[in-house]
């Protein structure tokens, strides 16, 4: 978010003459989109997702629509470009990403997955949730080792060692907050949020049970991103599940 | 006393025993079978008159499956027969009205779920009457209204086209409508008042573009069934043509396209309508909301002949005005004026980098507001969903990166909204009402399916 004041400040400046007849410049701008003056259009793709960078950030950090956009910068170009198909199908239901992206052609939402995926946005502050040290306990065991009694894998079985995702498709699961994580993780349970088929996540969240749930989004939204961490590599990693999100197109 | 009222009753009687009789001679649900014109040589001349100069003539239509292709295309029947994310012509996508959700039905070739055992003259009879095999009276919601003008030839390629797409079978959903709107016989009235089934017959003042445009958009393209008003029987109003209208459910409003009001499209040139519709974005204003489906799924295939045939009719259109034309007053003259002055500073704040101080926008990327009719329009809850959405352009052959505004919904309390759209609505010469911040509040909810 430093950018933002900046970016507030040429704006300001750049329309200092209708300030002095309009009173005090509004010092809680909160966010200011866009350029400054005279419009400069670049044909650059950053100036036409001014829509996705409202609430991502200019790097995909995350954090704005009351903190629940989730940070995308440096998630695999696949997953996102996956995303921004499943919300114009259905597969995904948050209505205003439906919105945003029901008309947009593949190979410009393939181009705007691909610019997020290239962005680093800086490691965010990792929130520790209010939680029992026996729920982060718990949810540390899923994520690492799964619970094979129940047919559950670890996270990091397919997501990487290092939680950052594996190239091209597989989203990494750290630097993302509790609220997101267990919203996710719920959908997929219910199967309000789905893949092409098969829906692997739904096999795997409907092994658990709200409190493991709320344990794992609890330990992974608690784990610092790793600076400079970038997804694995394609086919580094050997996947124990079959998933339509990864060789299903979507 | 006694006699008089036995006879009143009888005379009652047989007045509704008539007008049943003449609702269901006038709606046309006996003529089954009975051609209207042979279907031969007597169609051939008005089909000649609105098919596009030459445009058959071009390789890409040598087929009839090709020209139906084309055809579907321009009557948009991919939007309303595909649910989101489903098969293309599978149906199932709900269109809510004020007298229930209605489901579109399967239109692939399917013989259980769709309409792989209607013969031609079945899907003719429910494109030109609206009745569907078994005589089934279609609900008006399907715009045999205006698809009655469409020529049998036109009918019979789109009906080729369908019969070439890959069957898909896909159940239809019941509708969901209340007693007695879901009694289909209730039809024969709603059509012995609101339908007159027939071609369209070129009109020899005009020439043969504006003839095609006329065909088009009154046919087709159904554009009607949005940019009028309906009535409370939810049939458009003929007196207020094309005058405009509020979306019935979804509350977006649709503007006038006859010229001088509203959009006052008199005033754009041929090639700015063409631009519009072709690519979704203008000098003049860009697309948005249920007009972004239209040029994503329609308009932007169609040649540049047949939009600037529609041009050339919609500039054409002598004006007409219908009730909803006159502005509403939401807030009092103290509040509007409040609004106004603070919606000034949020404008400066939030808007001007990319719509300019003066509001005159920048190229095709950002809008003008000044001048711009989806900002004066009445009324302005357009205008306040976009404040609210934001939204990209719809991305088109002729548009493919298309730019995109910001949602403000998270950033801007009711009354904020309410102000800055207040603001730019009376700004630069625009001329309308303030908006009032408890309006606002209705639209926030994102209207999507």
């Amino acid at each position: 978010m430093r950018g933002i004041p900046f970016f507030a400040l040429l704006a300001l400046l750049g329309s200092g003459g209708a300030l002095a007849q309009s009173g005090t410049p509004a010092a809680a701008a909160p966010l200011a989109f866009g350029r400054a003056g005279p419009a400069k259009v670049s044909t650059g793709l950053r100036q036409r997702i001014d829509g996705c960078i409202a609430c991502h950030g200019p790097h995909g950090q995350g954090g704005g629509s009351g903190g629940y956009a989730p940070r995308i910068g440096g998630k695999p170009a696949g997953y996102l470009y996956h995303q921004l198909q499943n919300f114009r199908d259905g597969r995904r239901a948050y209505p205003l990403m439906t919105w945003m992206v029901q008309y947009l052609p593949g190979a410009y939402m393939k181009e705007i997955a691909a610019y997020f995926a290239s962005q680093s946005p800086p490691p965010p502050q990792p929130q520790v949730p209010m939680v029992t040290q026996a729920t982060l306990d718990l949810g540390r065991r899923l994520v690492s080792m799964g619970d094979p009694a129940r047919g559950v894998p670890a996270c990091m079985a397919c997501h990487g060692a290092n939680l950052m995702g594996v190239e091209p498709d597989v989203p990494g699961l750290v630097g993302l907050t509790n609220d997101y994580i267990s919203a996710q993780l719920g959908a997929f349970k219910q199967e309000i949020r789905r893949t092409k088929a098969p829906n692997c996540m739904h096999e795997v969240t409907s092994r658990l049970d709200g409190s493991e749930i709320g344990a794992v989004a609890a330990w992974l939204s608690s784990q610092p991103v790793p600076p400079g961490a970038k997804p694995a590599a394609a086919g580094s990693v050997k996947f124990p599940l079959r998933c339509g999100s990864i060789d299903g197109d979507g | 006393m006694r006699r008089k009222i036995f006879r009143g009753i009888v005379v009652l009687a047989v007045l509704g025993l008539a007008f049943v009789a003449w609702a269901v001679w006038m709606s046309g649900i006996l003529h089954h079978g009975v051609p209207e014109q042979p279907a031969t040589a007597g169609v051939a001349a008005p089909a000649a008159a609105v098919s596009a100069p030459g445009a058959w003539q071009e390789p890409q239509f040598a087929s009839v499956i090709q020209r139906g292709k084309y055809l579907a295309r321009a009557g948009d029947c991919v939007a309303c027969h595909t649910a989101r994310g489903g098969q293309p012509y599978a149906g199932g996508l709900a269109t809510p009205t004020p007298f229930g959700t209605l489901y579109s039905p399967n239109i692939t070739p399917d013989k259980q779920d769709g309409i792989g055992s209607w013969t031609e003259a079945d899907f003719w009879r429910a494109m030109h009457d609206g009745i569907a095999p078994g005589n089934r009276l279609l609900y008006p919601v399907f715009p045999f209204t205006h698809f009655t003008r469409i020529t049998r030839p036109d009918v019979d390629a789109i009906f080729a086209y369908l019969r070439s797409l890959p069957p898909v079978a896909k159940p239809d959903i019941h509708n969901q409508m209340p007693f007695p709107f879901n009694q289909r016989s209730t039809l024969v009235f709603w059509r012995a008042l609101f339908f007159r089934p027939g071609e369209y017959k070129p009109d020899p003042k005009h020439s043969a573009e504006w003839n095609r445009g006329a065909y088009l958009v009154d046919g087709l393209g159904h554009c009607g069934m949005c940019h009028s008003a309906f009535n409370v029987l939810g049939a458009t109003d003929q007196n207020a043509k094309l005058a405009g209208g509020l979306i019935p459910v979804q509350n977006w409003y649709a503007p006038a396209l006859n010229s001088g009001s509203e959009l006052g499209l008199g005033s754009w040139s041929t090639g700015e309508l063409v631009q519009y519709l072709k690519t979704g974005v203008s000098l003049r204003g860009a697309a948005y909301g249920p007009m972004s489906d239209v040029v994503f799924h329609s308009l932007q295939h169609l040649s540049d002949g047949d939009l600037g045939a529609i041009a050339t009719y919609l500039r054409s259109q002598s004006e007409k005005t219908s009730p909803s034309d006159r502005q509403r007053v939401e807030v009092s003259p103290e509040l509007a004026a409040e609004l106004v002055d603070q919606g000034r500073q949020i404008y400066v704040n939030h808007c001007a980098a990319c719509h300019q101080l003066d509001g005159r926008g920048s190229g095709l990327q950002y809008p003008p507001l000044a001048g711009n009719p989806s900002i004066a329009m009445q009324p302005g809850t357009n205008a306040i969903r976009i404040v609210l959405l934001g939204g990209f352009q719809p991305g088109t052959k002729g548009n493919p990166r298309p730019y995109s505004m910001p949602p403000f919904a998270q950033l801007l309390n009711d009354h904020d909204v309410a102000a800055v759209v207040s603001y730019i609505r009376q700004a630069w010469g625009n001329k309308a009402p303030a908006v009032s911040p408890a309006v606002v509040g209705r639209f926030r909810q994102v209207p999507v399916d």
